[in-house]
């Protein structure tokens, strides 16, 4: 919750989803200016959305995506009021999620 | 005759000469306005607080999706508990703001006559760290940011004021910060006016040039370039680089000058800060 910003928008049958995801998607190649060790890879791996209980879109993320990645998709099927939960999971395992209703 | 004659020649040409030779600040803020006034008939006064976002609407539509998530939110949050965070004797910075600190940002700058220096709002933060015993922060970016991000905030909304007192020495620091403005520097031999002035709305490479006016009213600002935020001395010192020109302290005396000047430009127009740029 805390990591991720999510806002859900109707226009016709199409809702828009906008979401900003705080991570620091570290791609493993960069080197810790004062210590000169490698900063270990740290970035996500898959972010999913459901909205009843169907999986509307899932990403498959690598570390080519930037520091506090922005997305933003859009799928019909919805309408207002809709619950809709995102979801990330890292390379280390460590993982995030957030709901929203659709306005 | 003729000596009644030199007597009242002598009489005319000194009830008739100019105290001051140069124009007015209020005179210079009106040419300025209706240079922009000319150069973007369709922009209205009021939106040139948003910069090149005001000219393209290509940009804008990019910076309205942007600011659906403002990136500048964190600092506003991290500042605001820097700013009700008490000093080690207990004081805290709303004990040397007017209004406690809140609202307070369009009065910045302003030059103190009692010191003879232009205050800028960061100087005002660290002058109250130094006077209740605390180390003061390192300018530009950071902590000095994120509380003039959060005082920033507080005053939104609030029209620029500020004043030029009638004093020999706040016109020194007017005409100082002008000429910094008009002046050619650097390597490429360009101003601020160059890119700013003269050539607002053309595009440098693959930006677009942002008029000044209203330039001031969104610091401190979240570049994208800089992945965080900094204060207006801080890009000062970029642009200035940017023309290969070797650029001065943040809070040096001719930054505090350009800054009053600057922001005097932007007399009238309401604050937005912090804001988001490329």
């Amino acid at each position: 919750m805390a990591s991720i910003k999510i806002r859900a928008k109707m226009d016709g049958d199409v809702t828009t989803v906008k979401a900003l995801i705080k991570h620091p998607m570290d791609t493993g190649l960069l080197k810790d200016k004062k210590t000169g060790k490698v900063i270990p890879a740290h970035f996500i791996q898959e972010v999913v959305c459901e909205h009843g209980g169907n999986k509307v879109m899932t990403a498959m993320w690598g570390p080519a995506i930037s520091k506090n990645p922005y997305l933003s998709f859009k799928f019909t099927g919805a309408k207002a009021g809709d619950t809709l939960k995102l979801s990330w999971v890292d390379n280390k395992g460590e993982s995030d999620s957030a709901e929203t209703q659709v306005s | 005759m003729k000596k009644l004659l030199t007597i009242a020649a002598t009489l005319g040409l000194i009830s008739a000469a100019p105290v001051a030779v140069q124009a007015s600040p209020q005179q210079d803020l009106k040419e300025f306005r209706a240079y922009f006034a000319e150069r973007f008939p369709d922009v209205p006064f009021k939106e040139y607080v948003n910069g090149v976002y005001a000219i393209d609407q290509a940009s804008r539509e990019q910076w309205e999706s942007i600011e659906e998530f403002p990136p500048y939110e964190l600092n506003i949050d991290n500042g605001k508990k820097a700013f009700n965070t008490p000093f080690k004797n207990g004081k805290t910075y709303a004990s040397c703001f007017r209004n406690d600190g809140v609202g307070i940002k369009q009065d910045y700058p302003y030059y103190d006559t009692a010191t003879g220096k232009v205050v800028t709002l960061e100087a005002a933060i660290n002058d109250c760290r130094v006077k209740n015993g605390e180390e003061p922060l390192k300018w530009d970016k950071g902590e000095i940011a994120d509380i003039s991000a959060y005082m920033a905030y507080t005053s939104r909304g609030n029209k620029v004021n500020v004043v030029i007192p009638n004093d020999e020495g706040a016109m020194g620091a007017y005409e100082r910060g002008k000429n910094h403005f008009y002046g050619k520097r650097g390597q490429l031999n360009m101003s601020c006016a160059d890119c700013h002035q003269w050539n607002a709305g053309n595009r440098i490479r693959a930006d677009l040039l942002s008029p000044a006016l209203g330039h001031t009213t969104h610091f401190p600002v979240y570049r994208s370039k800089w992945g965080g935020l900094g204060t207006i001395h801080r890009r000062y010192g970029g642009c200035n680089k940017q023309v290969r020109a070797k650029p001065f302290d943040s809070q040096s005396d001719e930054y505090r000058a350009l800054e009053l000047f600057h922001t005097y430009m932007s007399n009238g127009l309401v604050m937005n800060g912090p804001g988001a740029r490329k």
